[in-house]
């Protein structure tokens, strides 16, 4: 059973085609991951498969289950997004702890005091950022904040739309290995968005190519290391990004 | 109290309540800081307290006549003077507290809250249910406040409890289309995103997310509009549809002081001068408030 399964899958905005005929499958336990240049619509799909662009037609499932076209409220237990923007994502007059404790609230879960604080454990935070307001912490502080609460339902599958891509480097590093080493200890499944394939090479193990809201290939992230695309567009892209051997070492 | 303090300040909090104390006790701080604020607030207090004892603090009955010492001049008997029908000016202006505090308390409850849904729920939802939810606010903002005040009172019958209804009625427009606008800056915001796929029900968002980022530019709109409100209530009051005689109501001892302007000034000066006072008041504070209320603005300025 694949964990995202999208066939056929069309998307607009409006009178808009921002996607067409995109067939992915993420297997259980994979970690896949989108790439292409600014517009080219992998964003897109992440918010379609979330139910945040409900305008879409084919066929989305998520663990073997088909998905409608709304937010719903069994969906959030089983997949959870991570957005782009740090900032933008946590409400500004909310405390860490309320953040975290409301998916708990909705959900009807209890236990809600440990399951904080564990939580701010496993995304290596300090107890005393708890009570914290989100204009108080550091851009990578507030990404941790973003993938706790995200991973408070404990969903299977995590949508993140390029987690690392508003924090300066050294942060880029510290979320990444975060994300890496959560993958490995709560067996998650990852689709992630991205424009930097350095970050696809270390963290995925295929991608999916897009350009103008089309997939034109679906390669393994090894062919980062030896440049073994087949399709003339993601030949350039590659290239475009020092595609070479060398690049690894820029990691 | 060294202590104390450093409980209420302390960096990371054990729990849920103190780390609600402390960011409470850091915003009474701020405001303590800003002197026009204190001074709004004193005045406030001052107008808090004369209404909770008028009975024990004024010195004569307010409603009591003396036709042997009418139109009195303020003096050491008679602080701010007495009124055509010899009652004492400053009992008349103490037990007008209670009516003033009323008055705005009622309207803020009423209007504020009202305002504050339709303008969230608006602005959260769009389409359909904004264009009709404001087509409503323009009808009802494009009148002006007082004559549709004067015309709910006309209808409904001279007296206080009809003047609050009509100010209420009347005020809510301006928050619902405040709360509609902050609303709007944030609805498609990624935090909103994140919570509605938690799961969160869109009565959940509204009330929890989108609400508390309005509230705390409603407070300082309410706290400046208050004046306004006082201003109305005895615009109301001085054209005889607001509070009756011989109810207290400063906006109707105005009025009546109008026939001796010229020779007793003081009949219409002091009530005035009690809502110059309460109008000021509420507008400094306002106006502390929205520098405190901003949780961003913490350390600076």
């Amino acid at each position: 059973m694949s964990a995202i399964s999208l066939k056929n899958l069309d998307i607009s905005y409006g009178t808009t085609k921002v996607v067409q005929g995109v067939n992915i499958e993420v297997a259980e336990g994979e970690s896949f991951a989108l790439v292409g240049e600014s517009g080219s619509g992998k964003s897109t799909v992440l918010k379609a498969i979330a139910g945040l662009a409900p305008d879409w037609t084919g066929e989305i499932s998520l663990l073997g289950a088909p998905r409608g076209h709304k937010v719903d409220h069994d969906f959030a237990t089983r997949c959870q997004m991570v957005f782009q923007d740090p900032y933008g994502s946590l409400h500004p007059r909310k405390s860490v702890d309320t953040v975290l404790s409301e998916p708990l609230m909705i959900h009807g879960l209890g236990n809600r005091n440990a399951r904080v604080i564990d939580m701010l454990a496993a995304v290596g935070l300090d107890q005393r950022f708890r009570f914290r307001f989100p204009h108080q912490m550091s851009g990578g502080q507030r990404q941790r904040v973003a993938i706790a609460r995200a991973l408070m339902l404990e969903p299977k599958v995590m949508l993140l739309d390029e987690p690392t891509s508003a924090l300066d480097v050294s942060v880029q590093a510290e979320i990444l290995n975060l994300l890496k080493r959560l993958r490995r200890e709560q067996g998650l499944t990852y689709l992630m968005v991205t424009h930097n394939l350095p970050v696809v090479s270390f963290m995925c193990d295929r991608m999916a190519v897009m350009n103008k809201g089309r997939v034109v290939e679906i390669a393994p992230a090894t062919a980062l290391h030896d440049g073994s695309f087949t399709d003339p567009y993601t030949q350039t892209l590659y290239a475009a990004s020092g595609g070479n051997p060398k690049y690894k070492e820029t990691l | 109290m060294t202590n104390m303090q450093s409980w209420l300040l302390d960096d990371s909090p054990q729990s849920r309540m103190q780390a609600n104390l402390g960011n409470s006790y850091r915003m009474l701080r701020a405001l303590l800081r800003n002197p026009l604020a204190v001074v709004g607030a004193i005045i406030l207090l001052v107008l808090v307290f004369a209404a909770l004892f008028a009975p024990w603090i004024a010195p004569h009955s307010p409603l009591g006549q003396d036709l042997g010492a009418r139109l009195l001049p303020p003096s050491a008997a008679h602080w701010m003077g007495t009124d055509e029908l010899g009652r004492d000016i400053l009992s008349r202006v103490i037990y007008g507290a209670r009516i003033t505090l009323m008055i705005v308390a009622l309207v803020a409850i009423i209007s504020a809250p009202l305002g504050l849904i339709i303008g969230a729920v608006s602005g959260y939802f769009g389409g359909w249910t904004d264009k009709v939810l404001m087509g409503v606010t323009d009808v009802f903002l494009s009148m002006p406040k007082l004559i549709l005040a004067l015309a709910f009172v006309a209808a409904l019958g001279p007296g206080i409890e009809n003047a609050i209804i009509a100010i209420a009625i009347t005020s809510w427009p301006a928050y619902a289309r405040i709360a509609r606008a902050e609303t709007l800056t944030f609805r498609n915001s990624e935090f909103i995103a994140a919570t509605r796929l938690v799961g969160a029900s869109h009565t959940r968002i509204i009330m929890r997310h989108v609400l508390p980022l309005c509230t705390s530019s409603m407070i300082v709109r309410v706290t400046l509009d208050m004046a306004g409100i006082i201003l109305t209530a005895a615009g109301l009051g001085f054209l005889g549809l607001g509070a009756q005689p011989p109810l207290p109501e400063w906006g109707a001892m105005i009025s009546r002081g109008r026939t001796f302007i010229l020779d007793q000034w003081w009949v219409a000066t002091m009530p005035g001068i009690a809502i110059i006072l309460v109008s000021l008041g509420f507008c400094f504070l306002g106006d502390g408030l929205r520098d405190v209320l901003d949780p961003k603005q913490e350390g600076k300025s």
